[in-house]
């Protein structure tokens, strides 16, 4: 290991790394605003200024940036030079020249980096005595607020909305002390990861807009550890809240899957949790229909009451808890247990999970992901189905640039000489799918494929792999690409709704057969992996199985689950309407709901705790940032309160979620390690609980005197090793425990790197979550047979469109999201536009069955033949079914939206043009 | 002396094409490179010549092309060679002139030097205000063209180099050779940080020599007459002729070539005729606006990069400006950090926003509002911004280089000021 | 969505065929087609003049460039002039050389002549005053380029000579 010498102390160093990383692992406290751990330097900003010394002789020394200098071993340096501390002095006295001194009406105020860092280079009195430059914010759309005076110009939101997130619309403009960074006219940021310019600008130029509206400072937040619940992938969250309500969502650090980084759907997509439709009290239907207000025993003792001795049989979800899901399951059975998936679903599921467990491939983590220098993408529009995932893709092409950086001797961290170096040479990247995705940019091949051609594609590959001759020469050249790889990457999942493209995804990656080759299937909600994995076992029903059965059934229990978006209409009502009791637990109002006798009001994942199995395969840990409001309940709470109503023989015995975690461990031999997720309940850090509430959290006492002067008793965790306090420690406790990063001084989101174990490692307590599955030696067992759809004239294979924002249940009900999903639309190429006479935005009508759908015209630049996509999940195409055959026809009552309907607050602000740089022009 | 880099210019005498280029030994030097010696050998005679790049720096040129990857050291691909012909310092106008009157010496400089590296593409990277030169560069390329001197397999040498004149769309920060690569691909032209070097990683990632005109223009002489003679034209250290040029208040303000190491005080009172009547000279910048001012005691000092370096200046473009003892020093100063201010890129803090703080307070001192701690803050900000290293480039340290040395020599000008409220200079110019 | 509009509307609506020929001419010596950014502004700028929203959204959309990154490269240099100009642009040099040869003055008389300062245009859209950094001909100061002109040895009689027929409002 080389060392250093920085003010007389010894540092071992990493070989590679540069003085700045090498002095924040050694503890240093050394002041830096460009440089960014998964960015890299470009010594812009100047501050992580030092003094290197020739040698020992040398006293004077000169200065150097920490950020672009290599730890060289036998190195000398000083933090501490009085040369050294004025300078770094004088960079934040001159980038101060033009900040504002808003800082109490600042968002970022509490948890800005530029405070911290002006606190520790000690600046404090102002000597420029001239006029600060000003200049017009831009309206970025619902979710970013831009307040462009505050800019520090440290390039760090260029770098990473263009650079590292593939963003087109944001940029640097003009030049010296009038750099502006925005877009070329307002307008909405088109990138799906636009949130994180929040957490990676050093100031407040860049603030999340929702925050605004119900602002607290970062102080009197609560925050507990949270795990995303938009998609699969298990990003890891902090969500804050104060007043009852969820005021904002932050990234959480997991080494291993969403780094620094999480989607828009993910940082924004929690607003329904504070919406007035959300459900507070049980409730029992009328006669009439309507519902009237019980309490929890109430409820419980008539769900008893239907359920006792009667045919009870219930559907679970995977948008629910495994805990929930697996306690439903007990208490009425595995054959009367449905998952919950629509049918084209469960069989989806049911492969993927079968060749996960299977296939000889390891199922990557999106650190992995990162890794890889060859990538097969077959059917996914990744960057909409598992957002996270097309984030980190956008990493993985770029390891051809790392390739030749390391031929030419540079380190990884020289991040604008290999940009220049590398240009636009990527690691390739095929992309097969039905229709444009958004990873098109960086792909270095597109083929466009009906979801049965993906397959058979897929299976040419697999075929080129072992030698076979394919005569499809796309085919040939996609398998040669991954055979030159070192870390091959096959990407699929199920949006498509194909089971041939998932077994031709899986025949590719074991035709590969190398220990290093990866497959990541997409799959659609929180815990549709670890669903699947309990109901393994092939005892549990489909939910057509349900409903053939349902004259037969008494009592119907519904999870979280509004199986109307699960299957045809007629089959649900048949089910729902059956006659059986329908006792339903959710936290918004749905159709399964208005159908349901009896409603408990489900606690929200940020009010209660749960495991979820990501689709990696890893089982992660989510725990309340505040109790249930009202008298709403965790569903698993519920489900245990009516096992013990039931009497239910094993469940009764269950006093608490720690045994839940327990039973359903030994439940499958693929849950065993549940039990080491997270720590129990009974868990202390030298002694205390750990508190979700800073220690500078203010008015605990106080803040509710608006609705009582009695100071009402602190909430109580009776489940979890967190508390409703600001007492106790917050550092260096297991990763799955920390809710909040603060360190003294470091009061922003860069309090992180005090947090891990070295600069971009993972957490000094480790990465949260334990995967559940290894690859196998045994390879998966797959049929290569796929089954051909016949089209007719003038008809078309309908081809699922999953969009960030939209086609969500739980985040579209958030009023942003909403704004930016518009309305359902049927996406066309070109040659169909022209046939049927139609342009961007306008109307037809989309007939499958006797199901008809009006829906808005998208143009696509890219579409297979005989395809055309739809937006999944969105109310407007309810009911359509993906694989199965449409007719389309000009909608001639279609009213075309006008711009104002998506821009809506746009008319509050300016029309504002960036500030030329031109010189007085 | 004999005339080297300007033996077809003369005033009055129109600007040379092909015909007349030849007619007076142009393209010799291309022809006895390209049909009797190696690449390797081209390459010794420019390191052997001791040649210093005229771009300001006096980085040895020789030395700068032997960082080029060659042969089977190189990945496959271009290599490039770009002409700086930038010029936008504060006073420099030597440029200029080779380019309008005499362009085919730059392109044979060019195709030789593209010769020496391997380059197969070059660029001639020249301000866009140049309009006369870039009508004349782009007419003599296609003679070139026309000739073979261009174009595929030059002179049966199997050697191919394409040209281009490509005009900036004006930034002085271009002429700083990474921030010009950053252009000439279509960007921002924010300087790249060093290392790497534009010789291994340059335009398009690929190597690259950027050289200055003057640079390149001496090269068809050293191909043709060799390393020794061209080191016996310097009179001092340095080989070879050098263009100086004088500006300011003096009789004849003007840009001649001369031998490297000529005195100042020669180019001062025989070229450029001495001051105008009834001024004084009070001090000069002896390369450009981006150099430390000199004054009467080093007049005698020879225009040699290392002498000049030795008395706390550069010799950098060799182009003087003069300073009068009727021109207000703190005026001069304040309309250098003023261009440099602007002309900033707003890539690093120190540049970005300390300059613009520099030009305020020099500002409030020539406008009489100045205050004695300002001269601190000034002195300060020298500290701060005027070291190589402190900033991401040279451009901001260069700044500071007038405005230090001022306070050094003028002082008592800057103190003037400041006690007496107001511009002692009432020469209409600076107030 | 901004770029909604764009993406509607056909380029060739808004770019001329010889503007794209000669922006095509370029894109023959450039790895990348965004490497010809900057050729491809001042091609539309010396057919209009100056470069408008609309051209600059155009020839982005031409070499496959967000809007963004165009107008990152065009406000950053100083020749690229993404605000209307007269028929001609006055280039008047400031730098050190010729402000000891009293330029100030002559910008003085410049502006008093055309009634503009730096930035303006005239009333009758023939000039429009900027700064240039030093032009590189000191030798000859104080000097300015108007159009393609350069003039050099300036002073009051020369200025009133070239703006003879461009007098602000108030000659009589």
């Amino acid at each position: 290991m080389p060392m250093i010498n920085v003010d007389g102390q010894e540092i071992e160093v990493k070989k590679g790394e540069n003085i700045l990383e090498a002095c924040l692992n050694a503890g240093l406290d050394l002041p830096y605003f460009c440089w960014h751990p998964s960015m890299g330097s470009i010594g812009s900003c100047r501050q992580c200024a030092l003094v290197q010394y020739q040698n020992e002789e040398d006293t004077r020394g000169r200065i150097v940036m920490g950020c672009m200098t290599p730890a060289s071993d036998g190195a000398r340096f000083s933090l501490k030079a009085e040369n050294a501390t004025q300078f770094r002095e004088a960079v934040v006295e001159s980038l101060m020249l033009n900040h504002p001194h808003d800082c109490p009406v600042c968002a970022e105020g509490g948890e800005c980096h530029l405070q911290d860092m002006t606190v520790m280079v000690g600046h404090r009195d102002r000597r420029y005595t001239g006029k600060k430059n000003t200049y017009r914010n831009q309206y970025l759309g619902p979710l970013i607020h831009h307040e462009m005076n505050r800019c520090i110009a440290c390039y760090r939101c260029e770098r990473y909305y263009r650079d590292y997130a593939g963003g087109k619309d944001l940029g640097a403009q003009a030049s010296h002390d009038h750099l502006y960074f925005g877009r070329h006219e307002e307008g909405i940021l088109e990138s799906e990861f636009s949130g994180n310019l929040v957490e990676v600008c050093p100031t407040g130029v860049f603030t999340d807009k929702p925050f605004l509206k119900q602002y607290s400072r970062k102080w009197d937040l609560q925050s507990a550890p949270s795990i995303c619940q938009g998609c699969a992938v298990g990003c890891n969250i902090a969500p804050g809240e104060r007043y009852g309500k969820v005021k904002r969502v932050h990234n959480r650090y997991n080494h291993d899957v969403n780094g620094y980084f999480i989607c828009d759907r993910g940082r924004f997509g929690s607003g329904y949790l504070n919406s007035d439709l959300r459900l507070d009290y049980a409730g029992i239907k009328n006669p009439d229909g309507s519902f009237f207000a019980v309490h929890q025993q109430q409820a419980l003792n008539t769900a008893a009451d239907w359920m006792a001795g009667k045919k009870v049989a219930a559907i679970g979800s995977p948008r629910a808890s495994l805990e929930a899901n697996y306690l439903l399951r007990e208490l009425v059975g595995s054959k009367n247990f449905a998952p919950g998936f629509s049918d084209q679903e469960a069989d989806l599921m049911d492969s993927i999970a079968n060749i996960l467990q299977t296939s000889m491939s390891i199922n990557p983590s999106v650190k992995q992901i990162e890794t890889a220098d060859a990538i097969l993408i077959l059917g996914e529009d990744v960057t909409n189905t598992a957002p996270r995932v097309a984030l980190a893709l956008r990493q993985s092409v770029r390891n051809k640039a790392f390739e030749l950086a390391e031929q030419m001797g540079l380190p990884p961290w020289q991040d604008a000489a290999i940009r220049n170096l590398a240009q636009d040479q990527r690691s390739p990247m095929t992309i097969v799918s039905a229709m444009n995705t958004r990873l098109d940019d960086v792909a270095s091949a597109c083929v466009s494929l009906a979801p049965d051609d993906i397959a058979a594609f897929g299976h040419a590959v697999a075929a080129a792999l072992v030698g076979e001759i394919t005569n499809n020469p796309q085919a040939d050249a996609a398998a040669q690409m991954l055979k030159m790889a070192k870390n091959p990457l096959i990407v699929s999942g199920s949006s498509m709704a194909h089971q041939g493209v998932i077994n031709s995804a899986a025949a590719v990656a074991d035709a590969l057969s190398q220990t290093t080759s990866m497959l990541s299937f997409c799959v659609p909600e929180c815990n549709s992996l670890g669903l699947a994995m309990m109901v393994a076992d092939g005892a549990s029903s489909h939910l057509k199985a349900l409903v053939k059965r349902a004259a037969k059934i008494d009592a119907l229990i519904v999870l979280e689950n509004d199986l109307y978006r699960r299957g045809d209409k007629a089959l649900i009502d048949q089910l729902l309407a059956g006659g059986a009791k329908v006792i339903t637990l959710d936290m918004y109002e749905n159709g399964t709901l208005d159908q349901s006798d009896l409603v408990m009001a489900a606690a929200s994942y940020a009010e209660s705790q749960g495991t979820l199995v990501s689709s990696e395969g890893r089982a992660q840990r989510f725990y309340p940032v505040q109790s249930p409001a009202s008298e709403r309940l965790p569903s698993w709470e519920w489900l245990l309160r009516l096992a013990k109503a039931t009497e239910h023989k094993k469940l009764s015995k269950i006093e608490n979620f720690d045994q839940i975690v327990t039973a359903c461990a030994k439940s499958s031999p693929l849950f065993t390690k549940l039990v080491d997720v997270a720590p129990l309940n009974s868990f202390r850090d030298r002694g205390s609980k750990i508190p979700r509430q800073t220690h500078r959290y203010s008015g605990r006492t106080a803040m509710n005197s608006g609705v009582s002067v009695h100071e009402p008793q602190q909430a109580q965790d009776h489940e979890s090793p967190l508390s409703f306090s600001m007492e106790g420690l917050n550092r260096d406790q297991p990763a799955s425990l920390t809710p909040f990063v603060w360190a003294p001084g470091w009061n922003s989101n860069q309090s992180l790197q005090k947090f891990q174990s070295e600069v971009d490692g993972p957490l000094k307590g480790g990465s949260s979550g334990v995967r559940l599955i290894s690859s196998s030696q045994t390879g998966a067992d797959i049929s290569s047979q796929i089954t051909q759809i016949s089209l007719k004239p003038h008809q078309w294979h309908l081809v699922p469109m999953e969009q960030v924002h939209g086609s969500d249940e739980l985040s579209a009900h958030t009023e942003e999201i909403s704004e930016l999903a518009g309305r359902g639309f049927i996406a066309i190429g070109k040659k169909v536009a022209e046939k049927l006479a139609v342009t961007e935005g306008d109307g037809l009508l989309v007939k499958q069955d006797d199901i008809e759908c009006s829906l808005e015209v998208r143009i696509l630049s890219r579409v297979a033949k005989n395809c055309i996509g739809y937006s999944a999940g969105y109310a407007e195409a309810r009911g359509l079914v993906a694989g199965r055959l449409v007719s389309l026809q000009v909608d001639k009552t279609w009213q075309r939206s006008g711009p104002e309907m998506i821009a809506s607050d746009k008319a509050a602000f300016q029309p504002v043009v960036g500030d030329g740089g031109t010189r007085n022009v | 002396m004999e005339k080297v880099l300007t033996r077809n210019i003369e005033p009055g005498k129109a600007p040379t094409d092909m015909t007349a280029y030849e007619a007076n030994g142009g393209y010799q030097g291309l022809h006895k490179a390209l049909t009797s010696m190696s690449s390797l050998e081209c390459r010794e005679v420019v390191s052997a010549s001791n040649l210093r790049g005229r771009g300001g720096a006096g980085f040895p040129t020789g030395m700068k092309w032997s960082f080029v990857p060659m042969d089977d050291k190189c990945t496959p691909g271009h290599k490039y060679l770009v002409c700086n012909a930038d010029e936008m310092e504060p006073g420099a106008f030597k440029d200029r002139l080779l380019m309008e009157y005499d362009p085919h010496q730059l392109i044979e400089g060019m195709i030789l030097s593209a010769y020496c590296i391997g380059a197969d593409l070059s660029y001639i990277f020249i301000r866009g205000e140049y309009v006369v030169a870039i009508d004349r560069l782009r007419q003599a390329l296609k003679e070139c063209y026309a000739k073979g001197y261009l174009g595929d397999n030059i002179l049966g040498s199997g050697f191919k180099l394409d040209m281009y004149v490509h005009p900036s769309a004006g930034r002085y920060i271009c002429g700083e050779e990474t921030a010009l690569i950053n252009a000439l691909e279509g960007k921002r032209a924010n300087p790249r940080a060093k290392p790497p070097f534009p010789q291994v990683s340059g335009l398009w990632g690929r190597p690259t020599i950027v050289n200055n005109v003057e640079t390149l223009c001496n090269i068809p002489h050293i191909i043709d007459r060799g390393a020794d003679w061209f080191k016996s034209l310097g009179v001092g250290e340095d080989a070879g002729t050098k263009m100086f040029g004088v500006s300011g208040r003096v009789k004849t303000p003007g840009c001649w070539e001369l031998p490297m190491g000529t005195p100042i005080r020669e180019i001062l009172e025989n070229h450029a005729g001495g001051m105008q009547d009834g001024l004084q000279l009070k001090g000069f910048l002896p390369g450009g606006g981006s150099t430390d001012f000199l004054t009467h005691e080093h007049l005698d000092l020879a225009m040699d990069y290392n002498v000049i370096g030795k008395a706390g200046s550069r010799m950098g473009t060799g182009t003087m400006i003069i300073l009068d003892d009727q021109t207000c020093p703190v005026g001069m100063v304040l309309n250098l950090i003023r261009f440099f201010a602007h002309e900033s890129c707003g890539f690093c803090t120190p540049c970005r926003d300390g300059l613009p703080w520099t030009r305020q307070v020099l500002e409030d001192i020539e406008q009489g509002r100045g205050k004695t701690e300002d001269l601190d803050t000034l002195e300060y900000q020298i500290n701060y911004i005027g070291a190589i290293g402190n900033t991401h480039c040279a451009l901001a340290p260069g700044a500071m280089e007038p405005l230090q040395s001022a306070l050094k020599y003028f002082r008592d000008d800057f103190e003037r000021h400041i006690s007496g409220g107001c511009c002692p200079y009432h020469s209409g110019k600076g107030a | 969505m901004s770029n909604a509009k764009m993406i509607q509307s056909d380029i060739s609506s808004v770019l001329t065929l010889q503007e794209m020929a000669a922006i095509d001419h370029e894109l023959e010596h450039v790895p990348y087609k965004s490497g010809a950014a900057i050729d491809a502004l001042k091609i539309v700028q010396a057919e209009r003049g100056w470069v408008s929203d609309e051209s600059l959204q155009a020839i982005a959309k031409y070499l496959d460039m967000s809007a963004e990154e165009l107008e990152g490269v065009a406000t950053f240099y100083n020749l690229i002039y993404r605000r209307p100009v007269g028929e001609k642009v006055i280039l008047f040099c400031d730098s050190v050389s010729c402000w000891i040869s009293g330029c100030d003055s002559i910008k003085a008389t410049i502006s008093e002549t055309l009634g503009v300062d730096y930035g303006e245009t005239t009333e009758d859209n023939r000039y429009t005053l900027l700064p240039v950094p030093c032009l590189g001909a000191c030798d000859r100061a104080p000097v300015m380029m108007v159009g393609d002109d350069l003039v050099t040895h300036l002073d009051t009689h020369k200025i009133s000579e070239i703006f003879a027929s461009s007098k602000s409002g108030d000659q009589s």
